[in-house]
């Protein structure tokens, strides 16, 4: 197989300018809304919540959060994003006609997806310090799992953009599997409160190894377990970015 | 010696030939002309030469290579302007040139300054900072034309340039192509204007159903197919029959269009003496391009 070449910076730098000339208009998305979830939620309905070890619901929801909206936004950027710019502004049809190939394109909206995430996870840990919510320097790490959350979701995003007949394909992806995954992969309450089945069926749905390694960093707590979240995000990563490569490849050459 | 050679070049989708078994070989520095009703696999052709699809067969070598084994170098060196406008909407006029210009790796300072002499050549350069949408359809052509000129291309391919262009703006780009040539150039223009082809190019194939139908000079493919000049009759319906058999039985080269005969491959009125009672009815005309473009590929509508 045929690996992308350096120059797919050259995707990431356009998206980039793009982003910061247009940013105000995205960020009631990754800045307001999930500033309004963690205090609605974490204050309004953490006041009747209690958790086992006494911990305040708000400390709980926050590392979940903090990735969740991480994750949306890679998926919305490789979604939606990577959609407008491939059919109706055909973006990636100028940009195949310079030095740059179908698998550059590729990899530079990954990593840009990826670099989406890595803002607003820096948003959200910044709004989480604020609020007295994180306990140990190893957050300082979140950026990182934020960038590898977001390769994973940005490359299974952009395999479905590149097998989706139109835009309104999205519903499906977002209702049936990224809404179900955020509310199924234990940011909000412990996987433990769940039959057995489902807590198994949960790991299989990949939010739930990053909201595992988060609420470790976040709290400094460290187990063997990490490495296989780790392991299991590296491959699962690995693979839908492969896919993708050959799936764009087809969508785009005719 | 040849920038551009294609051998037995073939392009299919599905059951549709797009491109049949094309050898083409187009010389460093001419203008070469592609020209065709729509359909006739014009489009097909050149985006098979500019690397970004890939020919179900035969063979394409640009620059004394496979175009395959090394399309990143080809593409380096070629300015392509789509007939599509895939302008950047999500960034303004300059931005457009200039992040153009970092897909070729070319330095910021440098692609500044060219971006800015582009728009001041095709006359854009108070629209510096426009959005894309706020700009007219002629503009948006003109943008699209500098924009495959950003970095210095050995060879530029143009699909369709001056569609939708007024006059002025025509020209503008017509001056710029010719320009190109004292530049050592290469030029590969696909266009359904006629006036273009004959104005800019120094070689002409005419494309029908996916094939290349002829290849000459616009002077030698007239005096060919056409003569250089055409006598035109205007036919009444009585006299329709008489005409026709009379100009059978001198075996002249005819076509009847519509209510008027066209007579090919004549040069004085004399073979033609008798055939009308008035010569008003007899016109004499400079053939174009057009005429030919009409014998090579019929006149019903391709599509």
């Amino acid at each position: 197989m045929r690996l992308f070449s350096w120059r797919f910076i050259r995707v990431w730098q356009r998206n980039r300018d793009v982003f910061f000339r247009l940013w105000h208009s995205e960020s009631p998305g990754f800045i307001a809304e999930p500033i309004i979830i963690l205090l609605a939620m974490g204050l309004g309905l953490g006041a009747y919540v209690g958790l086992v070890d006494g911990q305040r619901y708000i400390e709980f929801i926050a590392p979940g959060l903090i990735v969740g909206y991480a994750m949306f936004s890679a998926n919305f950027e490789c979604t939606y994003g990577s959609f407008i710019r491939m059919e109706y502004q055909k973006t990636f049809d100028a940009i195949i006609a310079t030095p740059l190939s179908i698998d550059d394109v590729t990899a530079g909206e990954i990593f840009w997806g990826a670099t989406r995430a890595v803002l607003t996870g820096c948003v959200m840990l910044v709004v989480a310090a604020v609020f007295q919510l994180v306990h140990s320097p190893w957050a300082l790490l979140i950026p990182i799992v934020c960038f590898l959350e977001g390769m994973l979701f940005a490359s299974i995003a952009l395999f479905f953009t590149s097998i989706v007949p139109s835009i309104y394909s999205f519903n499906y992806y977002f209702s049936l599997f990224i809404t179900p995954m955020f509310f199924f992969s234990g940011v909000f309450f412990p996987l433990s409160s769940f039959p057995e089945i489902v807590q198994k069926l949960s790991w299989i749905v990949p939010l739930t190894p990053v909201v595992y390694l988060t609420r470790a960093v976040i709290n400094g707590e460290f187990q063997l377990n990490l490495l296989w979240a780790l392991a299991l995000i590296i491959s699962l990563t690995v693979l839908f970015f492969s896919i993708s490569l050959v799936t764009m490849r087809r969508r785009l050459t005719t | 010696m040849a920038i551009i050679k294609t051998r037995n070049l073939a392009k299919k989708f599905g059951d549709l030939v797009a491109v049949d078994d094309v050898n083409l070989e187009i010389e460093e520095g001419e203008c070469f002309g592609l020209l065709g009703p729509n359909g006739a696999g014009k489009t097909s052709l050149i985006r098979m030469i500019t690397a970004v699809s890939p020919p179900t067969s035969g063979d394409i070598q640009v620059l004394d290579g496979d175009l395959r084994s090394h399309s990143r170098q080809v593409k380096a060196v070629l300015g392509v302007v789509p007939q599509l406008d895939n302008l950047d909407p999500d960034l303004t006029v300059v931005q457009n040139l200039m992040t153009f210009g970092r897909y070729f790796d070319i330095p910021k300072a440098e692609a500044r300054q060219r971006s800015i002499e582009l728009l001041r050549l095709f006359q854009l350069e108070d629209r510096c900072n426009s959005r894309i949408r706020e700009l007219s359809g002629g503009m948006r052509r003109r943008l699209l034309i500098a924009r495959g000129l950003i970095n210095l291309p050995r060879i530029v391919v143009l699909d369709e340039p001056t569609i939708g262009l007024d006059p002025q703006a025509k020209y503008l780009v017509w001056h710029k192509l010719v320009e190109l040539k004292s530049q050592g150039v290469t030029r590969l223009l696909c266009t359904q204007n006629m006036e273009e082809a004959s104005t800019l190019c120094d070689r002409v194939a005419v494309m029908h159903q996916g094939k290349i139908m002829s290849l000459d000079t616009p002077a030698k493919l007239i005096s060919k197919y056409v003569g250089n000049k055409i006598w035109e009759i205007e036919l009444d319906s009585e006299e329709k029959g008489r005409i026709v058999n009379e100009l059978e039985g001198r075996g002249l080269d005819f076509e009847i269009v519509g209510d008027k005969v066209h007579i090919f491959h004549v040069e004085s009125g004399e073979s033609l003496s008798g055939l009308v009672d008035s010569s008003a009815k007899l016109r004499r005309r400079s053939a174009t391009l057009e005429d030919v473009f009409f014998r090579l590929t019929g006149r019903s509508l391709a599509e």
